[in-house]
Order: C-alpha cells, then structure tokens, then sequence
C-alpha cells in the first residue's frame, strides 16, 4: 500500500488568481479538495467603524472603496438610504445622471470580471480586449467627475457634476461601438470547445441552495431565479426602461458566465433608452439641508449591484452622523457558498469556480 | 557541413577544434533564434492584443532580450533554504542539455546538418524525454507544494504525450521507407501536395498538438500555469537558473519546429519545383518561421486545459487517431504502392 | 447650477419679498387644497405610488416637516426655508410632509411623509395611533380652513413666479427647487395631495398597506412561539412601510424556522443580519424575505448587553452563517447554536469587539 498524505496548501493571500487579497487553506489529497477554508479580513478596514464618526457625505468617499470595481453602485446605495430616510426629492436630471452612470459601471465592472476571469482560465488575449474597452468607460467617468475608480461622485440629493459638454454624445457613441465589442466577446470566447469544457458543470448549484445561501446577482439568476432588484423591487428611474432579467438553467459556472454577458447586455440597452430620454438641462442637485440629518429611525435599502443585491443598513438617532451603518456586501455573502462547492473539485477548478463567484475583497471585507 | 564525417578519421586537435566550432555555431545560431523568438512572441501576441509589444529598448524594441537576459544575469542567486542544493542547481542544466544535444541531427539544407544520424526522429524522443526528468527534479528540489505539483503535472503530461508524438511520425517514417531526416525530406519533393501533411493529415494533426504539448504551450501550460500554481515548477528560480528553463523552451520550440518542417512540410523543398532557385535554406526558414507564427498564435487565443481533460485528450484521443493513421497507411501502401 | 438658483432666489426674493414667508408657508398648504378635492381618489394614487400615509404624529411631523419644508419649499436659501418652516410649521407639519413627497419619484415621496413620522415617532405603538389621529383631527381641520384661504393667493403667485423662472420651469418633471416645483405643483401636487389629504384629514394616516401583514406575523407569533414573544410591532413607514418586530433572544430559536416554514410568511431568503450595539442592549436585526411574494420583514432581537447572547439561525438560513461570524467578531454577540464560532475578519488572536461602543482600541494613536 503506498502511504499517501493529506497536502495542506495555503493559497493566497498573495496569488494571481484569488482576485485580491484572500486566503483559501486547501487540504488536497493528490490533486482533489478535501477541504476549503476561506479565511479573509486581510483587507478589512473598519468603515462601518468610522462612519459612526462622519456625516454622510463623508462617508460616500469610504464606500467607493468598498466594492472599487463598482464605485458607482456603492456611491448610489448610500445616498439612495439618506434620501429615503430624510425624504428628499432628486431632480430629473441627477437621477438620470446616476442611472446612466450605474449603467456604464456595471459594464466596467463585467468587463473587469470577464478579462480576468479568462486570464485565469488562461486565455490572455480576452483580457486586454476587456480593459481597452473599459478604458473608455473610465475616460468617460474621468471626464464626468475627475476619477477613474474612486469616484465620490453622488452626494445626498443628487449628484456632484454636471456632465461636461458632449459627454452626453460620446456615451452614445460607446453604446454603439460596444454592441460590436460584445459580438466580439463571444466571437472569442463562448463557443471555443476548450473554454466549454473548462466551463460547464462545474460549481454546479440549485435555486434552492442558492436561496438558502442567500446568493444574490447573477450567481442566483444562474439557477433560473428570476430575481433582479431593478425589477422586483425597483429603484431609481429602472421603472421607465424595458429590459430583460437574464436567468440561466443549471446553475454552473457557464451560465453565469452567459448571465453576466447577457447583463452587460442588458445594460447597453438601458443605456441606450437613458440616453435619448436625459433631460435637457435640469439641476443636478435637489433641496437639501444644509445639514444632513436624517430623522431618526432605521432603514434598510438594497440595490442591484453587479455582484449582487447590495445593501445599506442605517440607524440613525437623528444626527449628522450614523449612529450604525451596516453595508450589506454581496460578495461576503456570495462567498459562503465556496467551501461547499470547493469539496471534491480539483485544484484547477477551484480558480474557475472563485472567479464565477466574481468576488472582490474591498467588498468581502469592508 | 556534417560533423561525422570526422568519425572515421583520427582524432585529431584540428578535427577536435573543428567539431567544437561547428557546435558553437549551431549553439549562436540557436541563441540568436531564442533572443528573437521571444521578442516576436511578445510582440505578436501584443499586435493580436490590439498593443504594440516592446518598443522602447533598443530600435523597435530589439533590444529586449538582451535586457531581460541581462537582468536575469545580475541577479541574485537564491536557493530556498530547505532545498536540496544538489538537485536544484542541477535541474536547470540537465533540462537544457537534452534541448540543445537535439539540434544535432536537424538537416536545414541539403548538405547542411551537423550529424547525419540514421535513427533521426528516434535521437529526439531519446532526449526529450530527459527533459522530464529535469522537471520533476526541479520540482521536487524546490522545497515547494506548488512546484512538487507543476512537476507532478508537468511529468504526467509529458510522458503521456510522447506516446502520440512519436506514433505520429512512424507514418511518415513508412512513407519514407527510413528514420533517416534526409531520407524522409526527400521522399516528400515534388509539389507542395506531396508534403506530407496532406498524406499524412491526421498524423500532422496529432503530431502538432502532440508536439505544442510537449512544449508546455498554451493551451497545454499547466505546469507552468500562472494563475493556478504561481509558475509551478520554476516558482523558486531565479536569476540565470530560470532564464536556463525559459531557454531550454524555447530550443525546443526551435527543434519541433524544425522536425515539423522537415516531417511534414517538405523541408527545404519550394512548393513547386520551379521555384527552387531559391535556395532551399530560404524555404526551410520560411516554413519554420510560419510555424513558430501559428505557435504563438494560438497562445494569444486559446484558453488552458485542465490536467483531466489534458490527459483524457493524450491518451483517448491522440493515441488512437495516430495508431489508426499507421494502419491506414500501411494498408495505402500495401494497396496503393505509395512510397517505398 | 447653484448660481442659477441664487440668481432665482433673489428674483423671487425681489418679485415677493414680503410674500416670502407666506409663500413658503402657503406652499404646503397648497397642494393640501388640492388634496382635499382628489383626496379619496388620490390616496389609492398615493397607496401605489407608495405614498406613506402621512405621519400620525404631527407634533414631532413638525420637526421633521420644518425639514421637509426646507427641501421642498422654493428657492430661497436654507434660513428662508427655515424661517418659513417656523411659520408654517404650527399647523402645516402633515402639509409640508405631504409638499415634499410632491414631483419625486414615488420611492422618494415615500421618505418624506415617513421621515416625518420616522422623526415623529420612533417606534409608535399600534393601539397609540388613534388616539393621537383624533387629536390631530382637530388641528388638522384647523390649518385647513386656515389653507384654503391662502391657498388661493398662493397659486396666484406661485405662477407668477413660475413664469419668472421660465427656464427652469420647462420641465416639469424634475422638481428641483421649490420654484420649479410650484410649476410642475399641479402635477406633482397629486402625489403630495393625497398624502395631504390624508395628512390633514381625518385619521392622519390611513394604516399601513402593510399593517395587516404585521397583525398575522404578531398573531403567528403569539400564537405559535409563546404569548409574550413580541415586544413591540409597527411599520417602519420610511422604509417601504417595513413591517418590524421586536423580540427577545429567548423566543427565537422558535420563531426563526416558523419565518421559514409557515405558509403564510414562507421567507426562505435571508437578506441580510445587522447586529447594533445601543448603549443600553443589543440588537440583532434580521431581514428575511418573501421571494415569491416579495415580501420582507424586519425582525430585531433584542439581547442584553453584558453577556449578549442570541440563537444562532444558521440552521435556517445558511447565510446567517458568516454574518453572524461578523456581527461576533465585531461585537461580541454570540449565537449559541452556530457551527464555528470564530471571528472572521479581526486575527484570531485579537482582544475585543471593535464595533462595540465603548471600544477602546489596544493603541490609541492609531
């Protein structure tokens, strides 16, 4: 009989394809998980700590960090507790502003997944089409509010910038080059025979795991939930847009790869239907106090962030500052699911099945 | 130019001196080849990437080789600390040996190789298969989970794909009627269709994905897979020890390339004979550098595979579809009278 | 923008300088005449539009109102606001409320009128409510009369003044400032009229959409959990008319499986787990939800503060899971009953509960 050992592999913090800084202690026997414990924190920086000090607006820089791929969406949650505490009117035009925004962040964000999730499953090229095409998205954000990824651009009430001249007619041009793009996407990729296998059936869960789980985003769209808040429960303006839930079948990795393509998809579509309805000149911030205390009392918003159902959880006493602000992340409660899924796969698929969770630490760990 | 009509001749210094300067011929000759293959790697994939490659060291980028393996020179030689010294400092080497013996028998021309060797194809596969020891060496010397897989990984797949490589090319080697490289390059003359890969389509098929295999290339990097192992087997090397794996790469992607020319392209012969005023050398370089180009190629486009489905492809796919290619050879010869 | 509303203050400052106060104050009360007519008919609008009801508490409605005031009231600057709320604010608290939800997005309207009973009241007691709609009654019915006069005046000028602002006025659907919302008022006034109506009419509020679905949860409770296991019960009106529950730690390792099993509440997605520390107790707030219904409770177990201690509900909904991990490491809760009790995002290694009140941190200089 020859004597086999169990391996303990420590994967991550520092890895290629742990997407941030996340520790996943693995005991392989040969080249199969026995056993996966996640250990994170590695990037936890107490921001529902500090926020019990600062006044809201204060705090909107704090949570573009939180989930960095999806600044916009974070930025939105925050303001759209506030609002809704304090019952404040957003003008016509903000909203649209922060739609289309949101909009062009989920993108982004999708691309970001799409590019890397392939360079770990190693293809190279689908990356940098990826990111020359967000690079665009970016080049829009950066002309609208001055930054890239941390954008601090909402504010309680509307939102910070006005968007500058023609900027209205460029996204519109980004529209239409990236309805081609995304042929492109899956000219390369959807069909190849290599990427199939390497895809379908793997992390194979069903609705009601996933219901169970707490799942949310496309990794609870995949098993064919049509649950998506921009429709259920919508928000913002989404009431005035047709678009489409994607839902997948199986729940495997390879339909949510289909579902979040399907919602950049989606997205383009909303885009395009937000940018011919944006009012023409309008003001970009509602009536606000000029001290921003909300009354006292408890909400819970959620929004529709790429990853998922993000939520704001505020108790206020009243004052300038929170007395608790919780954050619902999606990806800290996407992730639980990976220790069961991880059981019994091999060490090449616990890569695919982390990148099909589309986790982002900032996020995980707050 | 073939260094073993020395053989027979005493041995003396000049003979001796000759032998070695032919050998440091072929080893520039290899080396030069290494330096712009990858640069043109890097520049290719940049170009299909929608990027320029390297463009700034030297005119065009050209220098960047020259800078990597420079950089690689200087610096420092670690060696973790629980390493078993001996085996590390030899892997490099014993997996670069093999890779440069091999280029012994490549005819470039007529006339042009350094040692005409009966067994050919057969000289190879002998030493490819040291390289595999070296891995696994290298694997198990670095102290390291992660490289003892890649080194694991990287034996289990090279073996398995050595089994089609050479199965592949006894189609050819029937065709020609001996091992002999000449032998089977002269057996394809004539017009481009009397190239082997069309005869022979489904061994070239096999032999290419056998041979990027063999390689450790994209789609079949698993050993060297980034994303999943950190770099596997060569995670702890550093310095001029890694720069001896990267190079003993790419002198093999120097030596398949040249086997699948002279195999199955015809080697230096023009596509047709009217064209063979161009010397042939001209026409080898042509069909390598092609090959070398659709190497790359495909690492810029196609995503890995996994090590099941990598092994179930070797050994359930490959090796039946060249065995079957040698009985439906042997039965086109038998009937058909083709070759000899 | 801000100087184009600084220069539309000043105009209207100029036009009615003395009218300025009034017009504030007359603003709410003018969409309150309009309200009375549609009054039956715009409260199902109101109901759909997810128009809280306005707050039963017109007192404190008051202060919040002088807030909403400030938002929904015209241009003139934040003090005008404030002076005007103080006018107004006497008799208008429900009117303002109702002012405020006038051109916004339904999501929005639905803040104001809560906010205002949010700030009123923090957790009104169903059998107090109609005791304190009779006392508003009567003030109610006062401020009417007292609106009904002005209300005239009011919309005289608010033309005028909408006429001045002509540019701003284009579009009525957004409602930035108050002047552009006396434009679109008309429209917008339905969306606060009912809301007013309701405010100062009769019962200050109707009960809540929602107030049946609370009364069988309390009923379920009662009935199946133990008689004393709810300690207060009420609608969080701010937040989608949320119905809450507040219970103590000892009953709810019963009641958690009853969320999820019974027909009638079914609530087989957690959405998320908040744990507060009040100074004085902790809470562990849970939100379960409804898919197929879309219907979502809060539930906020309460637990004392020296040994916190609340029932794990990971054997319900398994994404109870990491959150509770959380809430214990950040607070120092613990939930009896959980697989693996560790912390999670601090070191294993650290001393104490860094969410917690009074924590005080191992180096103060950092």
């Amino acid at each position: 009989m020859i004597r086999t050992e169990e391996l303990l592999l420590n994967v991550g913090p520092q890895h290629p394809s742990t997407h941030g800084v996340f520790r996943i202690i693995v005991k392989l026997d040969g080249e199969v998980i026995t056993e996966a414990t996640p250990v994170m924190g590695y990037l936890h920086r107490g921001t529902e700590k500090l926020a019990e000090n600062l006044n809201f607006t204060q705090i909107i820089p704090y949570t573009d960090r939180m989930d960095y791929v999806s600044a916009m969406t974070n930025n939105y949650v925050l303001c759209h507790a506030v609002e809704k505490m304090m019952g404040l009117e957003i003008p016509e035009r903000a909203e649209y502003l922060r739609l289309i925004v949101m909009e062009l962040q989920r993108i982004a964000s999708h691309q970001v997944w799409w590019g890397t999730y392939l360079l770990d499953i190693g293809a190279l090229s689908p990356f940098l089409f990826a990111f020359s095409d967000r690079e665009r998205i970016l080049q829009l954000f950066n002309e609208l509010c001055g930054a890239r990824l941390t954008y601090n651009y909402m504010r309680v009430g509307g939102v910070k910038w006005d968007a500058p001249d023609g900027w209205i007619d460029r996204t519109k041009q980004f529209v239409k080059d990236m309805w081609l793009r995304l042929d492109e996407y899956h000219n390369l990729v959807s069909g190849n025979e290599i990427f199939l296998s390497r895809i379908k059936g793997i992390g194979q869960y069903d609705a009601a795991t996933a219901i169970q789980y707490g799942l949310s985003g496309a990794n609870l769209r995949s098993t064919g939930v049509d649950w998506d808040l921009r429709k259920t429960e919508p928000y913002s303006l989404y009431d005035r847009f047709e678009f489409n839930v994607i839902t997948g079948k199986n729940g495997d990795c390879y339909d949510r790869y289909l579902c979040r393509l399907g919602e950049i998809e989606q997205s383009l579509r909303i885009l395009e239907q937000a940018l011919e309805q944006f009012p023409g000149e309008g003001p970009t911030m509602g009536k606000v106090p000029r001290a921003i205390r909300p009354p006292a009392g408890e909400i819970y918003v959620r929004i529709e962030s790429p990853r998922g159902e993000i939520g704001c959880h505020i108790v206020s006493k009243g004052k300038a500052e929170p007395y608790r602000l919780k954050f619902r992340r999606p990806s800290f409660v996407n992730l639980q699911i990976l220790p069961k899924l991880l059981v019994g796969e091999t060490m090449t698929n616990l890569v695919t099945i982390l990148g099909g969770i589309d986790i982002v630490l900032g996020e995980v760990d707050a | 130019m073939d260094a073993l009509r020395f053989i027979d001749k005493p041995l003396t210094w000049g003979h001796a001196g000759l032998m070695v300067l032919m050998a440091v011929a072929v080893l520039a000759v290899v080396i030069v080849f290494v330096t712009y293959a990858i640069y043109f790697e890097r520049k290719v994939i940049g170009w299909m990437q929608f990027r320029k490659g390297p463009n700034r060291t030297g005119p065009l980028g050209l220098l960047q080789t020259v800078a990597d393996v420079s950089k690689l020179l200087l610096k420092e030689d670690t060696i973790p600390a629980k390493a078993d010294r001996g085996l590390f400092i030899l892997a490099p080497v014993l997996a670069f040996i093999p890779s440069f013996l091999v280029l012994a028998f490549i005819p470039y021309s007529k006339g042009l190789q350094f040692a005409d060797l009966n067994v050919g194809f057969l000289y190879y596969v002998a030493l490819s298969g040291i390289s595999t020891i070296a891995i696994v060496i290298a694997g198990w010397a670095s102290n390291n989970k992660y490289s003892l897989l890649g080194g694991m990984r990287s034996a289990a797949q090279m073996i398995s794909y050595e089994v089609p490589l050479v199965i592949s090319v006894v189609g050819c080697v029937m065709l020609a009627g001996s091992l002999n490289l000449n032998d089977i390059v002269v057996a394809q003359s004539g017009y481009f269709w009397h190239w082997n890969f069309l005869p022979q389509i489904v061994g070239f098929a096999v032999f290419v994905v056998a041979a990027i295999s063999e390689l450790n290339r994209t789609p079949f990097d698993l050993p060297e897979a980034e994303s999943e192992l950190v770099a596997g087997y060569h995670v702890e090397y550093s310095g001029f020890r890694f720069a001896f794996f990267m190079l003993s790469e790419y002198v093999y992607v120097f030596a398949i390339a040249s086997l699948t020319t002279l195999l199955f392209l015809g080697g230096w012969h023009p596509p047709i004979p009217q064209l063979d005023f161009i010397p042939g050398i001209i026409w080898f370089i042509l069909k390598f550098a092609f090959i070398v180009f659709c190497l790359f190629w495909i690492r810029a486009t196609l995503p890995r595979l996994r090590v099941d489905q990598l092994m179930g492809l070797a050994w359930k796919v490959l090796l039946p579809l060249s065995i079957l290619n040698i009985f439906i050879t042997a039965a086109c010869i038998e009937l058909f009278g083709m070759g000899g | 923008m801000s100087e184009e509303n600084k220069n539309e203050n000043e105009e209207k400052l100029k036009q009615a300088p003395e009218a300025v106060p009034n017009e504030t104050a007359e603003t709410p009360r003018e969409p309150e005449k309009q309200a009375e007519a549609p009054a039956e008919a715009a409260a199902p609008a109101a109901n759909q539009a997810d128009t809280p009801t306005p707050a039963p508490a017109e007192p404190a409605g008051e202060a919040a109102a002088a807030e909403q005031d400030k938002a929904a009231s015209a241009e003139p600057a934040t003090p005008q606001a404030s002076e005007a709320s103080e006018v107004s604010a006497q008799a208008d608290a429900p009117k303002a409320a109702t002012a405020d939800e006038t051109p916004a997005q339904p999501a929005e309207a639905a803040a104001p009128a809560a906010a205002a009973e949010g700030g009123g009241e923090e957790t009104p007691r169903r059998k107090e409510t109609e005791e304190e709609k009779a006392a508003r009654r009567k003030a109610a019915f006062e401020a009417r009369q007292a609106a009904k006069a002005a209300a005239a005046q009011a919309k005289a000028d608010e033309e005028r003044a909408a006429a001045a602002a002509a540019t701003a006025g284009a579009a009525p659907s957004s409602a930035p400032a108050g002047g552009e919302a006396k434009a679109a008022a008309p429209a917008g006034a339905k969306a606060p009229a009912p809301a007013a109506a309701e405010a100062e009419a009769p019962p200050p509020k109707p009960p809540s959409p929602n107030q049946p679905r609370l009364n069988r949860t309390v009923e379920l409770l009662r009935e199946l959990v133990a008689e004393d296991a709810v300690e207060e019960a009420y609608i969080n009106e701010p937040n989608d008319h949320l119905p809450t529950i507040v219970m103590k730690s000892g009953h709810w390792t019963q009641a958690a499986p009853l969320f999820r099993d019974h027909e009638e509440l079914g609530c087989d997605y957690l959405r998320n787990v908040t744990g507060v520390d009040y100074e004085t107790h902790m809470e562990v707030v849970y939100y379960p939800l409804n898919m197929q219904r879309c219907e979502t409770y809060c539930i906020k177990v309460r637990t004392d503060r020296e040994q916190p201690s609340v029932p794990s509900a990971t054997h319900v909904w398994e994404t109870a899971n990491w959150n509770e991990r959380e809430i214990y490491d950040l607070l120092g809760i613990d939930f009896p009953g959980h697989p693996n009790m560790t912390r999670i995002m601090m070191p294993d290694d650290w001393v104490g509960h860094p969410l917690r009140k009074d924590y005080v941190p191992l180096d103060p200089e950092v």
